[in-house]
């Protein structure tokens, strides 16, 4: 199809002005409210419709045997409209226990999660795959793409049952990948399939966008590559992001750092001037 | 893992129960068979004959070759049973008057033998007395030459030579309207007028002696004498039906084995190479440890040892059971004193073999590859697998496709040869289901085109001697009967080069209305007023084709040899004759207008009547009605039947449960982690099970309609295989029989799947994202 780039953005930015009202429409039909904010908010605390997660006292424990393990222990934590957090915390620290918390695929031992006002802790396996198929899109370290289908279809596999999805081509060329529609995964670098992997996380057009470590098995030029992707389609679209790393150089890129220790938020960090991902070094 | 190796398990013990149940019941029967031939002497040559003096006894017993030989007084009767109103005939024999037969003697199993001076005695065959009730001092009737006799039954026995007892021209045994009667020679002797003389001559062979020859030797002797011709055991019914059990028991022996065993090689195939597939890491790990090749090779072979060991001991158990199950079941038709069950070591030996090998098949390459890999090369993951665009998707279709289907097809594709051979043995499970419906199919068929197209007549008489035609008008004129038609049958050999064949001629009314012959078509062929018309069996076996010239060798009468042309060959599932103009009979024969009995169709109405009408008349000698034989028939078959579609319908549901099951578990593997990418996308439960399950359901699609092809072939090869001169199984599957086969292959397809969405329920999505592919 013809499509330029600019056209997309503009419609994108556009879209941000007022609130997509087919969108608000489906979404009460299954619970959860899925309105954008207008821009990016720099004081968001002030308005509570901006929040979309609001977690308190969260704890997950898992029972292996004998043992338990508290990975996390009481954690509190808001995140808004727009905003761009990166989670920064030593290993075992609970960040990637807490993001698939978020994400709808693990539910906490005891606690409060809501996203967009609706209460993640009971719902139920079908309300929370419903809630991952129309609300959330997650990038993980190893890119989990689909091998027996090409990068297009790959996408497709989430605009086929996604509500207001993007034309596949179109979430693509925003990670631009345009010359490698028709490549299946193995034909594709490590930078390259995490690309596609965010172009299909983004092609939902999600309320919130969750990267466990999406730069973790990546070099660094290839890395900022790909946060270059997640940071256009922050700024553009206007898609909540939380990033989990190890590299405390990214956290330059973020609106807010949240630092994780011991299964609890210990610090959070509100990062006056962003870095644009080509200015970062690792 | 544990699933896989279970269902993996009852292949391997189907492949070896179905092995060790045919073969043991086999070796079984055959040792009983040969224990009770030698312990009660079964003779090795029969005669039967008109009349002739005893002391022709000394000169059969000079031809070469002969060891024992035994003379006895032969006749068939009818009984008249209270309470049964059917009618039933018997054979009635002698046994030598110090009560000791030299040959064929008798086991008695209950009583005693009966009073060799006393014309009312008798002891009576087992199954006959079972299937009346009779115990020893028990009564009933018969008419013994003409004459109306109150018998008392002294003993009840089993005989070498009817175990299996059928009446002469029926088509299976039927122990309520045939049984034999033993009687003291001096008494039956009286009876007949055989004072010094007898019918009947049965003897055995010294071990080098010629069969042929003595055959030869003997119908010479005994020519004078109204001989019918000798015939040496392989022509005695009872021992003729036990060969074809044994044919039958060692084919079936062979095919469902192999079926089996080929599905538990590919099975542990497919498992074994995923397994060494996903363990590479820990193989290269090992070997850098410094344990060698062997180490690894024994540790993965130690898993198929585990799965023989135990599916030859659950097979070899569920063999035995099997097999003393169908010995049983042959021995309700077959009488034996006792079924001495066994299991020769050889042949589990042979099992373990069969085993051992389809393993080493199923493994031998995946074990290998394991040992060739260099540790450092098998650190590296695995190359990733290479996909492409279907064939089917670049059809056109392909557009419309979801991207579930898409991956299902690809996934399809890029392994056909497993896709294959999965499809293969979905389609062997199937294929087994309909081999069992296959005979039940077509003997249904076969019965009705004997039965309701080819013999009309509800009853059939026959007459001691032959008849002067006139006997028709009298039969015509009794109550209740609607039409009579007259048939001669005359016992013959037929000629045709070097080959020969010794069956009957049936001489029947050229416009019949009752009895019809069948062409290829089943359409009626009229009966030409010269020739004779073959069984197309029977075309077979001389190598006779219409038009040519046959040589007749009769042997009643004044034995006339002639040459007769061959008019057409006649469709015949069951036996093999020659059919002839009944007047065109008489012609060759050089007699009257002789016939030897009529095919009635009578009034359901007035039938026991005529049946006591029947048994007082002297000059009839029995009576048949179809619909007592087809019944019989019936009965007989039902519970084997029944027995071998349970047991195909086990064996089925285990190959494709474990086709299906492995395949799903292998491919829940292979794909735990897609699977689990899709669901944190926001695929529900039942989108993911379709891309799995909805790949094994087209797999089962494809696998039910080559089942039916492979099945059609498979039973096109049995029904070739068993087809003798006894009956020619023909090649019928009904829709019903395709229908049942299919749905259980569906269900236990669905079983397996069911077993995997429970699975697939409980991915752990977390846990598999942690990992790289
Ligand atoms: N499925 C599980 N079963 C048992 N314990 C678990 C499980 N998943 C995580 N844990 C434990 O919970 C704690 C937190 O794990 P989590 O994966 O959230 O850490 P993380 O901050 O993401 O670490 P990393 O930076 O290494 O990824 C760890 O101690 C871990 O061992
Ligand atoms: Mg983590």
């Amino acid at each position: 199809m013809p499509f330029s780039l600019l056209d997309l953005i503009a419609k994108k930015a556009g879209n941000k002005r007022q609130p997509i009202t087919n969108h608000d429409q489906r979404s009460t039909e299954c619970g959860f409210s899925n309105r954008r904010t207008e821009t990016m908010n720099q004081d968001p605390a002030n308005n509570p419709e901006d929040i979309v997660f609001q977690v308190k006292e969260l704890t997950k424990i898992y029972k292996m045997g004998e043992v338990e393990v508290h990975a996390l222990r009481g954690a509190d934590l808001e995140l808004f409209s727009g905003e761009l957090v990166v989670l920064l915390g030593p290993s075992g620290s609970g960040k990637s226990t807490l993001l698939n918390i978020l994400g709808g695929l693990d539910t906490a031992t005891s606690g409060f999660v809501s996203y967009r006002g609706k209460n993640l802790t009971n719902a139920n396996e079908q309300e929370l795959t419903e809630y991952r198929r129309y609300h959330v899109g997650f990038v993980f370290q190893f890119y989990n793409l689909i091998p027996s289908l090409t990068a297009r279809e790959n996408v497709e596999v989430v605009t086929e049952i996604a509500r207001n999805p993007m034309v596949p081509e179109d979430a693509l060329a925003i990670v631009g990948l345009t010359e490698r529609l028709d490549h299946f995964p193995a034909q594709l670098s490590g930078g390259e399939q995490q690309r596609v992997a965010i172009a299909r996380a983004i092609s939902k057009n999600p309320e919130v966008l969750l990267c466990d470590e999406p730069t973790g098995a990546l070099d660094s030029k290839t890395g900022i590559v790909v946060l270059e992707a997640l940071e256009k389609i922050n700024r553009e679209l206007g898609t909540a992001t939380a990033i989990i790393t190890h590299n405390a150089d990214i956290a330059g890129m973020a609106d807010r750092v949240i630092y994780l220790s011991n299964g609890r938020i210990s610090e959070v960090k509100i990062n006056s001037v962003k870095k644009a991902p080509g200015e970062l070094k690792w | 893992m544990k699933g896989q190796v279970i269902a993996i398990t009852l292949v391997v013990m189907s492949g070896v129960a179905t092995f060790i149940m045919f073969i043991s019941t086999m070796d079984s029967l055959n040792l009983t068979r040969n224990t009770f031939y030698r312990d009660y002497s079964f003779a090795d040559v029969f005669v039967n004959l008109k009349r002739a003096p005893e002391s022709l006894k000394d000169k059969i017993k000079n031809v070469p070759g002969v060891n024992q030989v035994e003379t006895r007084v032969s006749a068939y009767v009818k009984l008249d049973i209270s309470g049964f109103t059917e009618p039933v005939t018997a054979r009635i024999l002698s046994i030598p008057d110090d009560g000791r037969p030299l040959l064929n003697r008798l086991y008695i199993r209950k009583g005693r033998l009966a009073d060799p001076a006393k014309d009312n005695e008798v002891v009576i065959n087992e199954n006959f007395a079972k299937a009346h009730g009779f115990d020893p001092g028990d009564q009933f009737a018969a008419v013994i030459n003409g004459k109306w006799k109150k018998l008392t039954i002294t003993g009840i026995a089993l005989s070498p030579e009817f175990v299996l007892l059928m009446r002469p021209e029926a088509i299976s045994p039927d122990f309520k309207r045939f049984g034999i009667l033993w009687m003291g020679r001096k008494a039956l002797s009286k009876s007949y007028d055989m004072d010094g003389a007898f019918n009947d001559v049965v003897l055995t062979l010294f071990p080098d002696a010629k069969l042929s020859d003595v055959l030869v030797e003997l119908d010479n002797i005994v020519e004078r004498y109204g001989g019918f011709g000798a015939y040496g055991r392989k022509d005695q019914i009872s021992h003729r039906m036990l060969n074809e059990e044994f044919r039958q028991l060692q084919k079936s022996s062979k095919i469902f084995p192999t079926i089996f065993i080929c599905v538990a090689a590919f099975l542990l195939n497919v498992v074994m190479s995923r397994t060494i597939n996903t363990q590479r890491e820990q193989i290269a790990a090992l070997k850098a440890f410094g344990y060698n090749n062997i180490d690894v090779g024994i540790h993965y072979a130690k898993l198929v040892v585990l799965i023989l060991f135990a599916g030859l001991i659950l097979g070899v158990a569920g063999g035995i059971w099997f097999g003393k199950m169908l010995g049983a079941i042959y021995m309700e038709v077959y009488r034996f004193p006792d079924l001495i069950y066994i299991l020769h070591p050889g042949v589990i030996i042979a099992a373990i073999l069969i085993s051992i090998a389809s393993a080493l098949a199923g493994t031998l390459h995946s074990l290998w590859r394991a040992a060739k890999q260099q540790p450092a090369e098998a650190m590296r993951p695995e190359p990733p697998a290479k996909y492409r665009v279907t064939l089917i998707e670049k059809t056109g279709i392909g557009r419309r496709l979801t991207q579930p289907s898409r991956i299902i097809l690809r996934n399809i594709e890029r392994k056909p040869v497993r896709t294959f051979l999965s499809v293969l043995g979905i389609a062997a499970a199937c294929a087994t289901m309909i081999s069992s419906g296959f005979f039940k199919d077509s003997v249904a068929y076969m019965i009705n085109v004997q039965f309701v197209l080819s013999q009309k007549e509800d009853m059939t008489v026959a007459f001691a001697e032959p008849t002067s035609r006139r006997a028709i008008f009298e039969l015509k004129g009794l109550e209740g009967v609607h039409s009579a038609e007259p048939f001669r049958t005359v016992p013959a050999k037929f000629r045709f080069g070097y080959r020969s064949y010794k069956t009957v001629i049936n001489g029947i009314e050229p416009d019949s209305r009752l009895h019809l012959l069948l062409d290829n078509n089943f359409k009626p062929l009229s009966l030409p007023p010269s020739g004779i018309i073959l069984t197309d069996y029977l075309g077979k076996i001389l190598g006779v084709k219409a038009g040519d010239m046959l040589t007749v060798e009769v042997l009643e009468g004044s034995k006339p040899v002639r040459e007769v042309p061959v008019a057409a060959l006649v469709k015949q599932y069951l036996g093999v004759t020659g059919y002839m103009d009944i007047t065109a009979l008489n012609r060759l024969m050089r007699e009257g207008d002789a016939i030897s009995g009529a095919y009635l169709f009578t009034d359901s109405m007035f039938r026991d009547k005529l049946y006591q009408r029947f048994v007082k008349m002297a000059r009839i000698s029995g009576t048949v009605v179809r619909g007592d034989e087809i019944r019989n028939f019936n009965e007989i078959q039902a519970r084997a039947m029944l027995f071998f579609t349970f047991i195909a319908t086990l064996m089925a549901c285990f190959i494709s449960f474990g086709v299906v099951y492995n395949s799903a578990r292998i491919a829940l593997s292979e794909r735990s982690r897609e699977l689990s990418s899709l669901r944190v996308l926001g695929y529900t439960r039942g989108e993911i099970s379709y891309i799995l399950l909805g790949e094994l359901g087209l797999l089962t699609l494809i696998a039910i309609p080559f089942g039916f092809v492979i099945g059609y072939w498979l039973c096109g090869y049995i029904a070739q295989a068993l087809a003798s001169d006894l009956f020619r199984v023909p090649l019928i599957i009904e829709l019903k029989t395709y229908s049942l086969s299919a749905a259980v292959i569906f269900v236990s397809a669905s079983v397996s799947s069911l077993i995997v969405r429970h699975k697939l329920d409980h991915l752990d999505l977390v846990e598999v994202l942690k990992t790289r592919e």
